[in-house]
């Protein structure tokens, strides 16, 4: 059972706590997307072995959601921060350098 | 014969008789034995009957890695049926039973099964029961099902109490034993909170049984001191009893503790599960003997040369008078020794190696004992007991050079660490060819949040047999777990202890080595799902190859020991086939439980009434006191209906539907969802949510919406009343409420978060009474001064009421298709308006109804539910619900995805309505059938029903359901086959069944 600390309360807590809500950094594709664009945006999820960013909300707690850079092979957590970001901040992505020197995740490195 | 000696037993009290019973007999044992210890001293080594075979089965040996000895345990209510007599503490009263035999465990029908051995491969039943495909089902089917399964099911009804225990520490260390007390000890006095938990009820593990000195006093006498260091410390928590079931991710450990099966008198818990937050887990686990692999080795009274040594000095148990010890290493050879110096015969020890033991073959041959090098067992003789064995070398085929006579085999193929715990969260395990076995590798630990390693190994369980080494080991282990927490160790040195110069061991996974298929059909790996050396070859002949498909083929390692026994033979085994090194083969994965944890205790103290909360209304207490049979809708209890007398739930219903129908009815209907959405951009977020407009709704007005996740599938639907320009109030359904307003949220917060909204989930802060039937608005007004008239609350309007000195706020919505007012109130009024409308409506009969009469009467009306009609693959447009989907509105959640071809697709099924042309009710789910068949050869279908009821109203049964171009085909006649055959007829109508120009509930 993983340990998740919330950005916006600062709780660090068990994972019961928490919900996952699938990949982060999803841009919408909404009506006038091409049938690619959307089927990408719907359907086709990053499978890293590695690092990978992912949603999840503090249900049991302040109700916030956020988002987490996790190892899916060490299970380390690189850190979490806000949902209201549009991409991983620096410290983040060295956090993740430091282990994974070279990683890339979608269009990030 | 197997006996108790007159001298020995260090772990027994033998002033203390308990006396037991075993299928029936009456046997007497002493308190400190284990039942498989008692079993013994009785002559009971037959104990039970392998699964596939039901060859006779003796305890092999005498710890949790027991294969063999399971027994029903305990009488009744509390019979559990797979119980290990090795760990099994004897209590007084003690009632067990064998297993899977019958008519009796002596004279068992189902050995005939071992005549059938050859014609019963590997993968026989894969072979076997495939053609042809009807008997399957027919007679193979009910056949396996008969025996099946090991053991009897226990019964329901759990009479005991568990309980849950949440622990933090910064090192918990699992294993009693030398390397378990030494690691707790230097973490404790680094200063750590140290946890450490002993699956058996003795601390010391095998050290006293196997001799030796620590720091120049016997293992036994280190052990009670260390242990009194360790009580005195108040940062140390000792656990005997309490098993480490498994390591997760981050350092979550479960501990099973055993807190009263030794003594089921006392008024305790019978299991705790400890629900352990570690920083850092020391896994001191030990090693695990090995058997060998010879003809005849599953005969009772071959037994693991480690176990007879236990009984002997645990218990003061001789396993026979002639025992032949068989070994590839020095250790068995204690075996040897200790048994001979208790005045027991050992004809001769068989050393595989060529080159012989030690120092220990040397202690060995001057106590006067035959040892033979280069040696090893063709077969051995006996059926239900061992009665002498055929010796033959090592090197060859079998030919057998001399048979000797004995009652008893002790053998050892070497140790294998206990790397259980540490693989569970992924650590990884390095080959040692040296001791041939898998040990911990140190460089690919479990990793915890921080990519820190959390596991540390300790002792025999890394590797390390030799006391000496394991206590270095075990003060390494300690002193590195303390420090990753952050303590400071003592720079204390290692008890030191005196090596034993043993020779190294030879691996020997086949004895003899050339043996052949008439002996390798008789070497068993797992004793108690009976697969044999010439199992795991075919296998690998037919192409199982990966170990963890040999493993399924073969059931190898799938019995309910998991293998602890075989599964380093059976994959030695499994590369010798396949021509290819041990570690290229690797292991099957390893997970919790190490050994079976009782369901009862996972489940703790969550069961019957508090197993989760039960939410109830405001007006829940009236509906138990008149007789309502509930149903549960998530976690609510709704009436269902209130049946009156003797009064079926059936007729309950009719005369609820009827009697609002005709005059008034009221439904407690506070579960649903309400979720107040509030804010300068709520219009516009609604706007999205839903699939019509909502922007545009008028304050005072209501509006019926649906909503649809962003896959375009309906998910929600519900009416939504603005109460001012900034605010709304979104009904949900009652299931939905929670998830909905996380949908809400998720969208607000990772999506438009620069939208200026708010959504409050409000449900449980208001009750809501339906006041329903064409008195409602007579009943009303009997209890207000307020306008109710049509013109000042129109359908589809609300107001502000005060009703009966209660403020109310009252929809003018209808789910039932009568005139229909929902108050809503805040919930501590909710009980005193529920009874000023009971007494206001007597006068007119007033009727509470149930869920059910709200179902028929909304199917009467062609009203969708979702859940019914919906299924997560329906979108708006397959309900004909095209009305309520804005055209003009550029976006909404699902717009996208209901634009994608199969979406849009006009051969999607439609809602209808059906009507039957006999009257009948048509089963829920029901197919209709059309011309032809699939490649599955199963009929095709053309719809399905989604809602079915018998209607009181019309006197009839009506459905809804999902059909090929259904409202293009009004009129036409389907075919609805029932499960029992027989073919229900229903024609396709439009689903509003009554009332279809709306004019009961627009008045």
């Amino acid at each position: 059972m993983l340990i998740l600390t919330c950005p916006c309360c600062g709780v660090t807590g068990e994972e019961t706590e928490f919900h996952q809500g699938g990949e982060a950094h999803l841009k919408r594709f909404g009506p006038g997307s091409t049938d690619d664009d959307f089927h990408t945006y719907m359907f086709a999820k990053e499978n890293p072995k590695g690092a990978h960013f992912e949603r999840w909300r503090h249900n049991n707690g302040c109700g916030k959601w956020f988002i987490m850079a996790r190892d899916t092979v060490t299970l380390e957590v690189y850190g979490s921060y806000p949902a209201q970001t549009h991409e991983p901040p620096q410290h983040i992505r060295d956090a993740i350098t430091a282990k994974r020197p070279g990683w890339t995740w979608r269009e990030f490195a | 014969m197997s006996t108790r000696l007159a001298k020995g037993g260090r772990l027994l009290d033998k002033g203390r008789a308990l006396h037991f019973t075993f299928n029936g007999k009456r046997l007497k044992g002493h308190a400190g034995d284990t039942l498989a210890s008692a079993l013994l001293a009785n002559d009971q080594m037959l104990v039970g009957r392998s699964f596939k075979y039901h060859r006779p089965r003796g305890i092999v040996a005498s710890g949790a890695e027991e294969p063999n000895a399971l027994v029903h345990l305990g009488e009744g209510a509390r019979m559990e049926p797979n119980q290990r007599v090795t760990t099994t503490e004897l209590f007084d009263g003690l009632t067990c039973s064998s297993q899977n035999h019958w008519p009796s465990l002596d004279y068992d029908i189902g050995a005939i099964n071992t005549h059938l051995a050859r014609f019963l491969p590997a993968g026989f039943y894969y072979k076997m029961f495939i053609h042809p495909r009807p008997f399957w089902k027919h007679v193979y089917e009910p056949f396996i099902r008969q025996s099946a399964g090991l053991g009897k099911a226990t019964n329901p009804g759990d009479p005991d109490r568990y309980e849950h225990f949440y622990f933090f520490c910064d090192v918990a260390v699992i294993g009693g034993g030398v390397a378990g007390l030494q690691s707790a000890l230097a973490a404790a006095e680094a200063g750590a909170k140290v946890l450490l938990m002993e699956q058996t009820a003795h601390w010391g593990g095998r050290a006293p049984v196997d001799g030796g000195e620590i720091d120049g006093q016997s293992a036994e006498d280190w052990i009670t001191a260390t242990i009194a260091k360790l009580r005195d410390m108040p940062n140390v928590t000792l656990r005997l009893r309490c098993m480490g079931a498994g390591v997760y991710d981050h350092g979550y450990l479960l501990g099973y503790e055993r807190v009263n099966d030794h003594a089921p008198s006392t008024d305790n818990p019978r299991h705790r599960l400890w629900r352990i937050r570690a920083g850092q887990i020391i896994t001191a686990t030990g090693a695990i003997e090995r058997p060998l692999s010879f003809a005849g080795n599953d005969i009772p009274g071959v037994m693991l040369a480690s176990a007879i040594r236990d009984y002997a000095v645990n218990y003061g148990v001789s396993i026979g008078d002639r025992t032949v010890v068989v070994t590839n290493n020095d250790d068995a050879y204690r075996t040897a020794i200790t048994l001979k110096k208790l005045g027991l015969e050992i004809p001769a020890i068989l050393d595989a190696r060529q080159s012989g033991g030690g120092a220990l073959a040397a202690e060995a041959r001057s106590l006067g004992i035959r040892v033979e090098n280069g040696k090893g067992i063709a077969k051995v003789k006996g059926g239900k007991r061992v009665t002498g064995v055929a010796i033959c070398a090592q090197a060859g085929e079998g030919a057998v050079l001399e048979e000797i006579k004995c009652d008893a085999v002790a053998m050892s193929g070497g140790w294998s660490p206990v790397v259980h715990l540490w693989s569970h969260c992924g650590g990884k395990l390095l080959w040692d060819s040296a001791q041939a076995h898998f040990r911990p590798d140190p460089a690919n630990p479990p990793r915890g949040a921080k990519g820190e390693a959390f596991v540390v190994v300790a002792g025999s369980a890394n590797g390390n047999l030799d006391l000496a080494a394991a206590l270095t080991d075990a003060d390494a282990a300690g002193k590195t777990a303390a420090k990753a927490m952050g303590h400071d160790p003592k720079s204390t040195k290692a008890p030191s202890a005196s090596a034993t110069d043993e020779a190294a061991l030879e691996a020997v996974w086949l004895m003899p080595q050339g043996a052949n298929i008439k002996l390798r059909m008789k070497s068993w790996l797992d004793y108690q799902n009976d697969v044999k050396v010439s199992d795991v070859q075919l296998a690998a002949r037919e192409g199982y190859e990966s170990v963890e498909h040999a493993k399924r083929y073969t059931t190898l390692g799938m019995a309910t020991d998991q293998g602890k026994l075989s599964n380093i033979n059976g994959l030695a085994i499994l590369s010798d086939a396949l021509g290819q090194p041990i570690p290229q083969t690797g292991t099957t994965t390893f997970r919790p439980p190490y050994t079976p944890i009782s369901l009862s205790a996972i489940a703790g103290a969550a069961r019957d009434a508090v197993f989760q909360p039960i939410r109830k209304t405001p007006i829940h207490g009236w509906h138990e006191a008149n007789n309502a049979h509930f149903e549960p809708v998530g976690q609510w209890r709704r009436p269902y209906c209130f049946p009156k007398g003797e009064e079926t739930h059936r007729d309950a219903v009719n005369r609820e539907i009827n009697q609002t129908r005709q005059r008034l009815g009221l439904l407690d209907a506070s579960t649903l969802g309400k979720i107040i959405v509030k804010g300068p951009d709520a219009g516009k977020f609604l706007d999205m949510l839903y699939t019509n407009v909502m922007s545009s709704l008028k304050p005072g007005k209501c509006r019926y919406g649906l909503m649809c996740n962003e896959n375009g599938f309906l998910m929600d639907d519900g009416v939504v009343a603005r109460i001012d320009e900034d605010t709304f109030l979104c009904h949900t359904t009652t299931g939905g409420a929670e998830s909905i307003h996380g949908h809400m949220e998720d969208w607000l917060q990772c999506e438009w978060w620069d939208w200026k909204v708010y959504t409050a989930n409000v449900t449980e802060q208001y009750a809501q009474i339906a006041v329903v039937g064409p008195k409602a608005r007579e009943t009303l007004a009997k209890l207000t001064t307020d306008d109710l008239s049509n013109e000042a609350l129109p359908f589809m309007g609300w107001a502000d009421l005060t009703l009966a000195g209660m403020p109310v706020r009252a929809y003018r919505i209808s789910f039932s298709g009568e005139l229909s007012y929902e108050l809503a109130v805040p919930a501590s009024y909710g009980r005193a308006l529920w009874d000023a409308l009971l007494d206001a409506g007597a006068e007119h009969g007033v009727t509470p109804y149930g869920t059910e009469g709200l179902h028929v009467m909304r199917a009467e009306k062609g009203f969708i539910m979702i859940g019914d009609e919906t299924d997560g693959t329906v979108i708006p447009q397959d309900l004909n619900m095209g009305w309520a989907i804005s055209k003009k509105k550029d976006d909404y959640l699902g717009k996208r995805a209901q634009e994608r071809s199969h979406m849009a697709d006009p051969n999607r099924w439609k809602l209808v309505g059906l009507e039957t042309l006999d009257g009948s009710v048509l089963p829920d789910g029901a197919y209709a059938t059309a011309s032809g068949h699939n490649a599955n050869g199963q009929r095709m279908t053309q719809g399905r029903v989604t809602s079915t009821y018998y209607s009181p109203t019309l006197g009839r049964g009506i459905a809804m359901g999902l059909v090929h171009n259904g409202p293009d085909r009004m009129g036409d006649v389907l075919d609805f086959p029932k499960v029992d055959g027989g073919i229900i007829k229903a024609k396709i109508v439009d689903p509003v069944f009554f009332d279809k120009d709306g004019e009961k509930q627009n008045v």
